[in-house]
């Protein structure tokens, strides 16, 4: 390839790439990032390029291996264009019919389309489906339509036109207006405005500065930034390239986790491309300009996703922040001014610069602007990654794309905002997402973690589980981080054992304090968040655990007892064959009960107890019944006595 | 350098630019209590009992003087209720890991401290980093430095370098708060590189 030399001979490039293209080509489309490989994706991929082979269709079909589509539930996904037919839940057998039926005959194949769950319709196209129909993927979307080894099938889809716009006569101050003016927050955590961030780095006077890319992403559960690094690299390139410019930068860096290999091997691709095109390197499409990307792989510590500790560790040392009294983008790395943006913010610049800021302001609320890519898990029916306007309502999120909770259960709080986030109840479900709106509630939008719970999950045991993983990834460095969290885990372990005491409560509420008021960084400032934010949606359930020791989710092991209800149980033995600690006493005919010294708590009893029967509960907070007496046991059936 | 007006505890106070409230205290002899800080070292800003409260603007924040840069007309108080209900918390927090260290008796005193008030884990080391980081800073010689992170974090010495920089120097053992280094050292002495006794005596 030769490099392209001017924006305007990147436009016949374009054009030359969309001639040999012909869009009515059968192309088959598959999902193929990390979540997709997961699912099996790499053996279906196999499958497709050998069967079209054996089926003759080598050169008459196209195979684009893609990143992440978002429904991950669903996944391997396999869409058939020009058509747009969409089959889900794709497996290596599944692809000789596909070929024959579908690419062939051009008939779609019923047993693999989606099925709706209300309607029990069967819908053929992406669009229709309601996981997808409520989504604006105006950022993640383009994902299922480039190979994200491929710089043609990102130019293809008009990738550079916004570099080749700012190089076509804007300047460095129209670009930042631009962001300014459309009002792009950053969607890394804090939802700091860009704009402001890099204007205050172009207006430092230390002439060397830096863009960097934050790709530290590390919320339990969360793989947004992850996807679109993968399977959209470009977009993340051409943002930091715009930003380079806008501030005057000509080094940049991606701080990518190391955990995240095809993340990294797709970024390092990208990057060669797009030096071999003249979009990147000296001399960026013949306007004089420089700028150069580098790799940096992270060891993989959360708190390394703070800026100042990614710039300390970017500098060789190890991640720990420092003060920010004076911000990083105006002292950040090597002590220069540095702008810091997660992935999604720079994938989000390209846009802005070529639809404009007015086009970008026109989606999201008065003050959170554009999209937000959210990860949904947890209890949901639709695992995976969804791209909402902002001002979404959650309750659209979690039941109308989200599919609502699955196995019928009750719907009870919602995680956002990753581990320093907080835990929303039912009754603010009508909240619209956005920066302000989630911190309000007493929780944040972070990067875009959303965990759903259900009726049985104990919001005791949730805060107990997020400070874990905050105290694991504590640098350690500042007292009230390092050691308030050792206290508050103690605290909250205790009350999950039913060791809490009186006091306990307030003494969590006074380490709240001190980490909020004079930890080093974000991390420990948002440490007590988990705590807090169930603290004030699910007080009683702290005080049931405390006072009554009950679990009111009757998840917590060491408050909980299994017990069989002698009036439901029909001595079917299963939960007697299944135990794996031998705790329940029963036998053939006779009522079965459970030998609390010995139950080491597994649950299994209670999920394998047929449902007919239903004899097995957990109980918490009061005694167990005593056992019936030995000669009660014995179970009377059609009248006869087994005896 | 242009020099920066603005108040500590009702005193108004001149300072050069690119100071730290901590050390414009100082020079006019009001104190703030530390235990990381050290004027030979860059400011660290770990253990966080030098907060005070910064009024900029007639908005009021807590900020730790240590790190924080002097700006004109702020209003600064070195001790209010909050203030002191913080350190008051980071002592007892540091005391479960040192309750018989003289610095934090005599502080806990002042603060009215209950070395009670968690359980104790007798670690000595409260991670003021003032071993680890005179060694780099004013001895560059690494000796010393810090494993592991959060809770898991120790200091300890590195073999190799301390088997060879230590003997004759030992400048950080008076710097300790706790005497955990020495404890550290002595062990590290033990298990790794016993020194003869001629290397001993220096």
């Amino acid at each position: 390839m030769n490099r392209i030399n001017s924006p305007t001979e990147l436009e016949e490039v374009r054009k030359q790439i969309l001639s040999t293209r012909d869009p009515n080509k059968p192309c088959i489309t598959l999902c193929a990032g990390s979540a997709c490989h997961a699912s099996g994706s790499k053996e279906v991929g196999i499958a497709i390029e050998e069967e079209i082979k054996k089926q003759g269709l080598s050169g008459s079909v196209d195979i684009r291996k893609t990143g992440c589509h978002g429904y991950c539930e669903r996944g391997p996904i396999v869409v058939i264009n020009p058509e747009k037919i969409c089959y889900f839940n794709i497996k290596p057998e599944d692809i000789p019919e596909i070929v024959s039926e579908t690419l062939k005959e051009k008939k779609v194949v019923e047993r693999l389309l989606y099925v709706d769950p209300t309607t029990n319709e069967k819908i053929v196209h992406e669009h229709d489906i309601p996981f997808y129909k409520y989504q604006e993927r105006i950022v993640f979307g383009s994902n299922s339509s480039v190979d994200p080894k491929s710089i043609e099938d990102y130019l293809a889809i008009g990738g550079y036109a916004a570099l080749g716009k700012i190089f076509s006569g804007m300047s460095a101050d129209q670009v930042l207006d631009e962001v300014k003016k459309a009002n792009l927050r950053g969607r890394g955590g804090g939802g700091f405005p860009a704009g402001n961030k890099w204007e205050g780095s172009r207006n430092a006077p230390e002439p060397v500065k830096y863009v960097i890319v934050n790709a530290d992403e590390g919320d339990p559960g969360a793989y947004m930034d992850r996807s679109l690094l993968e399977g959209n690299p470009h977009a993340v390139l051409e943002g930091l390239t715009i930003g380079a410019y806008a501030i005057g930068a000509h080094e940049g860096y991606i701080y990518v986790r190391q955990e995240y290999p095809l993340a990294v091997e797709n970024v390092y691709t990208a990057i060669r491309q797009a030096e071999e095109y003249g979009l990147l390197g000296k001399n960026i499409l013949g306007s004089g300009y420089d700028f150069v990307v580098k790799v940096h792989q992270g060891a993989g510590a959360f708190v390394c996703g703070e800026s100042t500790a990614l710039m300390t560790a970017l500098e060789g040392r190890a991640g720990e922040p420092r003060p920010k009294y004076v911000r990083s983008n105006v002292v950040g790395l090597w002590g220069r001014p540095s702008v810091l943006n997660n992935v999604e913010t720079w994938a989000n610049v390209p846009l802005i610069i070529n639809k404009g800021a007015d086009w970008f302001t026109k989606i999201g609320t008065e003050t959170s602007k554009g999209t937000k890519i959210f990860s949904l898990v947890g209890k949901i029916t639709n695992t995976g990654l969804v791209e909402v306007p902002m001002g979404t309502p959650l309750k659209d999120i979690i039941f109308k794309i989200g599919g609502g909770i699955p196995s019928g259960k009750k719907f009870k709080a919602v995680q956002t905002g990753g581990p320093s986030g907080g835990c929303i109840p039912e009754n603010q479900l009508d909240l619209p997402v956005g920066f302000d709106e989630l911190t309000a509630a007493g929780s944040m939008m972070g990067s875009g973690g959303m965990i759903v719970m259900d009726e049985d999950t104990c919001m005791v045991d949730v805060a107990r589980y997020f400070m874990e993983f905050l105290t694991d990834e504590s640098c350690g460095k500042c007292v009230p981080c390092r050691e308030g969290m050792r206290q508050m885990l103690k605290l909250l372990t205790n009350i999950t054992q039913g060791k809490g005491k009186e006091g306990d409560i307030e003494l969590l509420e006074a380490l709240s304090e001190t980490a909020i008021e004079a930890a080093l960084c974000a991390l420990g400032k948002s440490s007590p968040n988990p705590f807090l934010s169930t603290l004030k949606y699910f007080r009683d359930e702290y005080e049931a655990h405390v006072k009554e020791k009950r679990c009111p989710a009757l998840s917590c092991k060491e408050l909980i007892n299994f017990y069989i209800d002698p009036a439901k149980c029909s001595a079917c033995t299963t939960c007697a064959r299944k135990c794996p600690s031998d705790a329940i006493i029963g036998g053939k005919n006779k009522i079965h009960i459970v030998d609390q010294e010995k139950c080491t708590k597994c649950g299994t009893c209670f999920e394998v107890c047929p449902p007919k029967f239903r004899a097995i509960t957990k109980i918490s907070g009061v005694p167990v019944p005593p056992p019936i007496p030995e000669e009660q046991r014995t179970i009377v059936r059609g009248g006869k006595k087994d005896e | 350098m242009s020099e920066i007006l603005f108040q500590i505890d009702g005193k108004e106070v001149k300072a050069k630019e690119g100071m730290t409230l901590l050390e414009a205290a100082k020079s006019v002899g009001i104190y703030i209590p530390t235990l990381c800080y050290h004027e030979k070292l860059e400011p660290f800003g770990g253990c966080r009992l030098c907060i005070v409260e910064v009024e900029v603007k007639g908005w009021t924040k807590l900020v730790v003087s240590c790190v924080y840069p002097v700006e004109k007309n702020i209003i600064v108080r070195t001790r209010s209720e909050k203030v002191d209900r913080i350190r008051k918390m980071i002592i007892e927090l540091q005391m479960a890991h040192a309750p018989d260290a003289f610095d934090l008796q005599d502080l806990a005193k002042e603060y009215g401290a209950d070395k009670n008030r968690f359980e104790k884990e007798p670690s000595f080391c409260i991670h003021c980093g003032l071993c680890v980081r005179y060694c780099a800073e004013v001895k560059k010689k690494n000796a010393i430095g810090f494993v592991d992170r959060g809770i898991r974090k120790e200091i300890c010495f590195i073999p190799e370098i301390a088997s060879k920089e230590c003997w004759n120097c030992k400048e950080c053992f008076p710097l300790c708060p706790t005497e955990a280094l020495q404890a550290a050292f002595v062990l590290t002495e033990a298990f790794a590189f016993p020194g003869t006794e001629e290397e001993k005596k220096g």
